[in-house]
């Protein structure tokens, strides 16, 4: 997830990025590449087939999803960050004040903590392929996995704390080195599959009875699914809502000379939320097909289980990359819980922050259900972050017009700005009481929860900003 | 030193994506495959770290 990293020097946290520190597009297309081809991706993919989405759907929904997201990239985030050149948690505080950007980091570190959570146990996975430990989904939501299993979640969680809390340099360059590696072994994952279920043949692939067959073996285990056109282009849309509709990758593009850097997400949708999704697919259809046996866990349903998935199609490279994806993936997620841990508690150690975010990502990794639950996870994600973009983008674009004072909390001074707490608790509330009472899907409430934020923003602001005692800073 | 190691990752990567097209094409079996894959990967990361700057 694109964050900067206050560890290394001259960050300018609390002040405009300047001109000199400037850098070309070259730098935010490599950032791109290998953020979203991740260890995510191993577990995403396969759920889809798992969920019922046909094939076609899946290349062409993906497809309009991803260019959707480059689109919001492009035209919503890259306008204001390259206006501002302010961090995300910076441009917030100074419209909504400290006390609640607290809160937001809170929050913030948790969900964090839940998805690398979710990458410690994709690691585990296939840490578990050559011990033979075996990764099965219990049908309770806070059910753990079996005992050798949960055990090796927490050696592996330990070792990415630890890792994690000895500091971002390290981990940044481990991701960079494998970046291309893991954007190559995804691409062999999938072509492989398509030769164990008979590509070779285009007739294979075109009558598509491979991955009906698969779906008709998954939903005979696990029950009826569905996941239509729409879903898989709101899906891929919004998996990343935080970060375009959130604004939190205002925090990179602060750095952009140009306007065109913005086009760089699309390499990390085609090549991750594209490329990667549909290979890690065609891993469970593949082992569907050839060894059915492999996909079902003890209880009798399907579990994608990233590191069977990818031994049985690469081998031993298939395993290293789900375990190094699923490292590359939890560990700035961990650093970034740590310091948003740390936003909170300010004369609290960095490494003690990190290690009890690590703590917490191990303690979520050890409910196997979390990584099955990812569709869901990443919309409840967007759903809960996502509004606070809409903050954003109302003080940015519409304070001023309609006589409101922009960052409001930055000029009076308050702690909590009431409009932004309301305009983000309010329709959060209804959207986690649509996903988790009504069974919504999740990313159906990103777009309208952002769009309720922000009207709400700028309705309640009419009401609670006063002229008196307000006194114009710069 | 440099130019070797870049295209001994260059080389390894293509270790690890064309023996997948060969499979896809019948030339090769799954047992190459996943072998020269793991050379392709264990070069990689041999050489690419000498040579990509932090």
């Amino acid at each position: 997830m694109g964050q900067d990293n206050p560890e290394s020097g001259g960050e300018f946290e609390r002040e405009p990025v300047p001109d000199a520190a400037l850098l070309g597009n070259g730098k935010f297309w490599g950032m791109y590449a290998g953020e979203h081809t991740a260890g995510t991706e191993f577990m995403i993919g396969p759920l889809f087939l798992a969920a019922g989405a046909s094939l076609s759907d899946l290349i062409l929904g993906l497809l309009l999803g991803n260019v959707l997201a480059v689109l919001t990239w492009r035209f919503l985030v890259v306008p204001i960050a390259m206006s501002k050149r302010l961090t995300l948690y910076y441009q917030l505080e100074r419209i909504a004040g400290s006390t609640l950007v607290k809160l937001y980091n809170l929050v913030n570190g948790l969900l964090f903590c839940f998805l690398a959570g979710a990458m410690v146990t994709v690691s585990a996975s296939a840490v578990g392929v050559p011990l033979n430990v075996t990764f099965d989904v219990p049908s309770n939501m806070l059910g753990l996995g079996n005992l050798s299993f949960t055990a090796l979640v927490a050696i592996v969680g330990v070792v990415i704390a630890v890792v994690a809390a000895g500091g971002y340099e390290r981990v940044a360059r481990v991701a960079n080195i494998a970046a291309p590696w893991m954007i190559a072994v995804f691409a062999a994952c999938g072509i492989v599959s398509l030769g164990q279920i008979g590509a070779g043949d285009v007739t294979v692939i075109t009558e598509g009875k491979f991955w009906s067959d698969a779906i008709a073996f998954v939903q005979e285990r696990n029950g009826f699914g569905e996941f239509g056109f729409w879903k898989i282009v709101v899906f891929a849309w919004l998996c990343n809502g935080a970060m375009h509709f959130g604004m939190a990758d205002l925090s990179i593009f602060r750095f952009a000379r140009s306007a065109s850097s913005g086009w760089a997400p699309a390499i990390g949708m085609f090549l991750g939320h594209y490329m990667a999704w549909i290979a890690a697919a065609l891993l469970l259809a593949a082992l569907i097909k050839l060894q059915p046996e492999l996909a079902v866990g003890a209880d009798g349903t399907v579990a994608a289980n990233p590191g069977r998935l990818a031994f049985e199609s690469l081998g031993w490279a298939g395993i290293l990359c789900v375990v190094i994806a699923g490292w590359t993936t939890a560990n700035p997620t961990i650093y970034r819980a740590g310091l948003a841990f740390q936003g909170i508690l300010p004369k609290s150690s960095r490494t003690v922050m990190t290690l009890v975010a690590g703590a917490v990502a191990t303690l979520a990794g050890a409910f196997p259900n979390l990584s099955a639950q990812l569709l869901g996870f990443v919309g409840t994600y967007g759903t809960i972050l996502g509004p606070m973009g809409a903050v954003i983008f109302v003080d940015f674009f519409l304070m001023k017009r309609c006589g409101l004072r922009d960052e409001y909390a930055h000029r009076t001074g308050v702690q909590i700005n009431i409009a932004v707490m309301l305009a983000w608790f309010l329709p959060v509330a209804v959207g986690l009481y649509l996903i988790f009472v009504q069974g919504v899907f999740a990313a159906y409430a990103v777009i309208p929860c952002w769009v309720a934020c922000g009207l709400l923003y700028l309705i309640v602001s009419k009401f609670t900003q006063t002229a008196a005692n307000t006194e114009p800073t710069t | 030193m440099n130019q070797i190691t870049k295209i001994t990752s260059l080389i390894a990567l293509g270790l690890i994506v064309l023996p997948s097209l060969l499979f896809l094409a019948g030339v090769i079996g799954l047992g190459a495959t996943k072998l020269l894959a793991l050379i392709g990967t264990l070069a990689w990361f041999a050489a690419t770290p000498l040579w990509m700057s932090r």
